[in-house]
C-alpha cells in the first residue's frame, strides 16, 4: 500500500478541488478552509462524469462537503456520503501531508 | 351525459367552463362566442392600445370544451331544446346557460352611428384607425369605463374631452366632494371636463365626424367620439324566448343563477339577480362559480355582491367600499395634494358603513374588510394613520372582491398548506389574481400572520439575496470570507457561494477567478466554460449584435476543425463549440483571442446577447440602424454579471424579427426612436415584455436601460429573472417607471455611477487568464499529470460531427 505524492500543499487553493490521476484511478483532493485535506473518488454516481473535483465546497450543518456541479447533490466530505440520498456514496481515499507534499493511497 | 351549451363567450362564461372543467366535470361542454376569438381579459383591455397584444390578453381554452366562435345564436327552442344559430345549423342542449353579456349604451342622438363604443378588441382597432389621423376626442359618459376610455384616447395622442350627464365624474364611486378633486387631477393631464352635461348631436361631414353638439348648442370639435355611458343587458334571447327579463333589463335569475325555466341558466352582466345587474369582474365571477357548482349537482348560491372597486384612472388612485352614505360621516380634504378621503360611520359611531378615496386609495386595502363591523380605531386615526398596518381581519372578512377569498381562507392557505409567499398565496386560493388591488393585503396577511416568509438564502446567510447586496455595498466587503464571517456562519454552499460570487462580480468587477473568488464559481464560472454532460466543455466566442466577418468566420471553423469540437448555432445568434477538454480550454482560446474575439459570457449568470436584425441598414422595411444599437449594447453591458442570465434584442421595425419582446430588456425601432420593453421571457413561463417607454433617442435609452439593469442587479432574488423579479415587485411596471425615469427613490446618480464604474473597468476574462500562469496551471484534467486527457472522456460520430458516449 504506497502512498503516491500529487502535488505541493501550496498548489491546493483552500475549497477549490484539483483531480489526481493514481493507479489509473481518478481521485479528487480538496483542501477546506481550516487548512485539512480530504480525497474522494472523482467519478459523480448520478451522471457518470468525473468531475466531483469541479464542484463547490461548503459545509453542510458544520460538516464539510462538495457539491456536484452537474446536478448539485452534495457529498460529505469525511464519509463520501451523499447527503441528498441516503443510499449513495463515493470512495473515500486516505490523504496525508508529508513534508509540504500532498499524498494519497489508493488500495 | 349531459350536454352543456354556453351562449357568450366573455370572462364570465370562461370563468364558469373553467370553473365545470377544473371539479372534473363529467359532461360535454360546448361554448357559442360571437366574437372572433375565445374569452379575453376585459379588466386590463386598455393595454392592448399601449403594446399588449390580443393574444396575451386572451385566456387559454380549458381542455375538452368544443367552441363555436364567430357564430350568433339566434333563437333558443326551450321545448326541442336547442339553440339555432346564424347560419350555423343548431346545437342541442341539456342545460343551456345563458353568458351573453351586455352592449355599451347608444343614446339615439343623430350622428350616433358615427361614434365608437369601447368593449371589444375589435372597438378599440377601429378607434386606434381612426385616431391616426384626428387631432380631439370625446368621450361620452365619465364613469368607471369612461375614463378608461379617456384614458385611451389620451395615450393615442388626442386632446381629449369627457362629457358627464351628471355633475361630476364617476358619480357611482364618488360624491361631489371627491368628484371635484378627481375633476381638478383630469383636468390637470390636458383633458377637458364637461359635466352636468349631456350630447344633444354627433356632426359630421360626408361620414367623417367633425365634433359634438351639447343641449345648450355649444360644439366641441372632435374627430372621433367614443361612447361609454352604461351598459344595456343583452337578453333579447331570453326575452324571444318568452323567459321573463327585469323592467330595464336583464334576464331573471334566482339565487342559483336558474331562470324560470328548470334547464336554462343565466350568468354575469345579462342575468338580473336579485333586482340587481352586475358590471364588475368580482360578482360576475361569482356568479359564474355559482352557476357551475349548479349545474354540477351542488346547492352554491349567489347572494349579490360587494360593489366596492379600487383602481388607478388616468394615473388618480379611485376607491369605494361598503355604504355610499351613513349617519355620519369623517371627511379628510386637501386639493393641493389632490387627496380625498371619507368614512360613512353608524350614528352610534361605531360601526363602518363604507369610504370614498379619491388621489390615496390606502384606506380601500386596509379598511374594506371591516365593512359593517366595528371601528378598528377612531376614524380620524384610519384616515391618517396610513394603512393601518397592524389591523387583524377577521376571518370572513373578505380581501379578494374578484375571487371571493376572504381572510379565513387565506389564513388556512398559510397554516395548513405552508404557503409563505404572495405567490404561493396566489396561487393556492387564487386571491389577487384578477385586478391585483388586494395583493398589499395579502401580504399584510402574511406578515401579520406569523408566518416567518422565508428570505434567508440558506443555512449559511439569514438575509436574502438584495439584503447581502447591500451588505457587501455599503460595507465595502470584497471576500465571501469576510462577508460570512461577520454576517453569516459556516463556509457556505453551492446557493450562497455562486450568489455572492454575482454580487462581487457586479459591485467590484475583478476577474472572477481572482484570489479566494476562484473557489465561489459556479459550475461553468469555475473554469469559465459551460460543462456539457460528459465533463467536456463548450465554449462561445461572443458575437455583438450576431453580426460576424467572413475572416472571423473561418477562425472559428478552422479551430473546431483543429481541436475536433462540434459546432452549431445557438439560440443567441452565435455559434457555440462543443467537446472540449478542460485542458484544451487555454490553446482554443489563445487562438480566438489572437483573432480578435472575447469571451461570450456564455457560462455566466451574466449579460448573454443582444439580438438583433439587419434593421435600416439593408431591410427595405427597417425604420432605424437595429444591428448598430445591438453591437453598442452589448459591448457595453458585455461582462455585467446579474442576479440571472440577462438576454436582450433589438428590432428595426414593428415586425419585430429579432424577438425583443421575450427578452429581459427588448428595443422595437419606431419612426421617432426607439420603444423600450423590459421583463420578457421564454422559459417555462413565457411572459411577454412591457412597454416601458417609447420613442426614446438612443442616449435615452442606454440612461434608462442603465439604471432598470442596475436596479434589477441591486433588489432581485437569487435566480431571479426579470419577468418574475417584477411580478414580485411591489407597484410593478409603475414603480419601476417612477424609480428609474423619474428618480422617484433618488438612487438614479448611484445606478449611473455603477454603470459607468462597470463599463470602465471591463476587461475580457479570457485573455486576462492567458495572460495569468497562476490561474492557466488550474486547467489540467489532472494536477499530477498536466498533459493526460480524462481517460472516461469518449466520442462517437453523428451527422459527421462527434458527440458524447456516456460511459456508464
Amino acid at each position: 500500500m504506497t502512498w503516491t505524492p500529487v502535488c505541493a500543499y501550496d498548489h491546493l487553493l483552500p475549497e477549490r478541488g484539483v483531480c489526481a490521476l493514481v493507479g489509473g484511478r481518478q481521485v479528487a483532493v480538496f483542501r477546506t478552509h481550516d487548512g485539512t485535506l480530504h480525497a474522494l473518488d472523482n467519478r459523480d454516481p448520478f451522471s457518470g462524469a468525473y468531475v466531483l473535483s469541479r464542484g463547490i465546497v461548503g459545509t453542510r450543518k458544520g460538516e464539510p462537503t462538495v457539491a456536484s456541479p452537474l446536478h448539485k447533490q452534495v457529498f460529505s466530505l469525511v464519509s463520501g456520503a451523499c447527503l441528498d440520498e441516503a443510499e449513495v456514496s463515493v470512495p473515500v481515499y486516505p490523504v496525508r501531508l508529508a513534508g509540504g507534499r500532498v499524498e494519497v493511497r489508493v488500495r | 351525459m349531459s350536454r352543456i351549451v354556453v351562449v357568450g363567450y366573455g370572462p364570465t362564461a370562461h370563468r364558469l367552463v373553467e370553473t365545470l372543467v377544473s371539479t372534473g366535470f363529467g359532461g360535454r361542454i360546448t361554448v357559442i362566442g360571437e366574437e372572433p376569438r375565445p374569452a379575453y381579459d376585459r379588466v386590463h383591455l386598455t393595454s392592448y392600445l399601449s403594446g399588449t397584444s390580443a393574444e396575451d390578453l386572451t385566456y387559454e381554452v380549458p381542455s375538452g370544451v368544443a367552441t363555436r366562435l364567430d357564430t350568433r345564436v339566434t333563437g333558443i327552442d326551450r321545448a326541442a331544446k336547442h339553440v339555432t344559430t346564424a347560419g350555423r345549423g343548431a346545437e342541442p342542449y341539456d342545460v343551456l346557460v345563458l353568458a351573453t353579456g351586455s352592449a355599451p349604451f347608444v343614446p339615439p342622438v343623430p350622428g350616433a352611428e358615427h361614434a365608437h363604443v369601447y368593449r371589444t378588441i375589435e372597438d378599440l382597432d377601429a378607434i386606434r384607425t381612426a385616431a391616426k389621423d384626428a387631432a380631439e376626442g370625446v368621450v361620452v359618459g365619465g364613469g368607471l369605463l369612461g375614463l378608461e376610455a379617456a384614458d385611451a384616447l389620451r395615450a393615442l395622442g388626442l386632446k381629449t374631452h369627457i362629457v358627464e350627464m351628471s355633475p361630476w365624474l364617476m358619480p357611482r364611486q364618488v360624491d361631489e366632494g371627491g368628484g371635484a378633486v378627481l375633476r381638478r387631477h383630469i383636468e390637470r393631464l390636458g383633458l377637458g371636463v364637461h359635466a352636468g352635461a349631456g350630447v344633444q348631436e354627433i356632426l359630421h361631414k360626408d361620414g367623417q365626424v367633425t365634433g359634438l353638439r351639447k343641449p345648450d348648442g355649444t360644439v366641441i370639435d372632435a374627430q372621433v367620439v367614443v361612447f361609454s355611458a352604461g351598459i344595456r343587458p343583452r337578453d333579447e334571447l331570453a326575452r324571444a324566448a318568452g323567459l321573463t327579463v327585469g323592467p330595464r333589463g336583464g334576464i331573471v335569475v334566482d339565487y342559483g343563477m336558474l331562470t324560470e325555466d328548470p334547464s336554462i341558466y343565466a350568468v354575469g352582466e345579462c342575468a338580473l339577480a336579485g333586482g340587481m345587474v352586475y358590471g364588475l369582474a368580482g360578482p360576475c365571477n361569482a356568479m359564474a362559480e355559482v352557476a357551475a357548482d349548479r349545474i354540477a349537482g351542488g346547492s352554491a348560491t349567489f347572494e349579490g355582491a360587494d360593489l366596492s372597486t379600487r383602481l388607478k384612472l388616468l394615473g388618480v388612485e379611485v376607491a369605494q367600499f361598503g355604504a355610499m352614505d351613513g349617519a355620519l360621516d369623517v371627511t379628510y380634504m386637501d386639493p393641493v395634494a389632490g387627496v380625498y378621503k371619507k368614512l360613512f360611520i353608524s350614528d352610534d359611531a361605531r360601526t363602518l358603513l363604507g369610504g370614498i378615496c379619491v388621489g390615496d386609495a390606502g384606506p380601500y386595502a386596509s379598511l374594506r374588510p371591516f365593512v359593517g363591523k366595528a371601528l378598528p380605531a377612531a376614524p380620524s386615526d384610519l384616515l391618517f394613520g396610513g394603512a393601518g398596518a397592524s389591523l387583524d381581519l377577521p376571518d370572513e372578512a373578505q380581501v379578494c372582491s374578484c375571487n371571493n377569498v376572504c381572510a379565513g381562507d387565506l389564513r388556512t392557505a398559510v397554516a395548513d398548506r405552508g404557503v409563505t409567499d404572495v405567490p404561493g398565496l396566489k396561487a393556492c386560493t387564487r386571491a389577487g389574481t384578477t385586478c391585483g388591488s388586494c395583493v398589499p393585503m395579502l401580504k399584510r396577511l402574511l406578515e401579520t400572520s406569523g408566518v416567518e416568509v422565508g428570505t434567508a438564502l440558506c443555512e449559511h446567510f439569514a438575509y436574502s439575496r438584495a439584503e447581502l447586496f447591500e451588505i457587501v455595498r455599503v460595507r465595502g466587503i470584497t471576500t465571501f470570507s469576510q462577508l460570512v464571517a461577520e454576517h453569516g456562519q459556516g463556509r457556505g454552499c453551492d446557493v450562497c457561494k455562486p450568489a455572492v460570487a454575482s454580487i462581487l462580480a457586479s459591485l467590484h468587477n475583478g476577474h472572477v477567478l481572482e484570489g479566494e473568488r476562484a473557489a465561489l464559481q459556479d459550475t461553468n464560472d469555475h473554469f469559465l466554460a459551460n460543462m456539457q454532460k460528459n465533463g467536456t466543455y463548450s465554449v462561445v466566442p461572443r458575437i455583438p449584435g450576431g453580426e460576424i466577418t467572413p475572416d472571423k468566420l473561418i477562425v472559428i471553423g478552422e479551430v473546431a476543425r483543429d481541436f475536433g469540437l462540434y459546432t452549431k448555432i445557438t439560440g443567441g445568434q452565435r455559434i457555440d463549440l462543443f467537446g472540449a477538454r478542460v485542458e484544451q480550454l487555454p490553446d482554443i482560446w489563445r487562438r480566438l483571442v489572437e483573432a480578435g474575439f472575447e469571451s461570450g459570457h456564455a457560462y455566466g449568470k451574466a449579460l448573454r446577447t443582444v439580438k438583433s436584425c439587419v434593421g435600416s441598414t439593408w431591410c427595405r422595411y427597417g425604420v432605424q440602424d437595429s444591428v448598430g444599437l445591438a453591437v453598442l449594447l452589448e459591448l457595453r453591458y458585455r461582462g455585467l454579471r446579474s442576479p440571472h442570465k440577462l438576454k436582450s434584442a433589438v428590432s428595426g421595425c414593428a415586425r419585430e424579427c429579432a424577438e425583443a419582446r421575450s427578452k429581459d430588456f427588448g428595443v422595437i425601432a419606431t419612426e421617432k426612436g426607439w420603444n423600450l420593453y423590459v421583463c420578457g421571457n421564454g422559459g417555462f413561463k413565457p411572459r411577454h415584455a412591457d412597454l416601458l417607454a417609447s420613442d426614446l433617442s438612443t442616449e435615452e435609452l442606454i440612461r434608462t436601460v442603465d439604471r432598470f439593469l442596475m436596479f434589477y442587479i441591486r433588489t432581485a432574488d437569487r435566480l431571479q429573472r426579470t419577468s418574475t423579479w417584477l411580478e414580485s415587485l411591489e407597484g410593478g411596471l409603475g414603480h419601476l417607471r417612477e424609480v428609474i425615469m423619474e428618480d422617484s427613490l433618488g438612487i438614479c446618480a448611484d445606478l449611473d455611477a455603477r454603470m459607468g464604474h462597470h463599463v470602465d473597468t471591463y476587461a475580457d476574462e479570457w485573455a486576462a487568464t492567458l495572460d495569468d500562469p497562476e490561474k492557466l496551471g488550474r486547467f489540467v484534467s489532472f494536477v499530477n499529470a498536466p498533459g493526460v486527457p480524462d481517460p472516461s472522456i469518449a466520442f462517437e460520430r453523428e451527422r459527421g460531427q462527434i458527440k458524447p458516449v456516456m460511459s456508464r
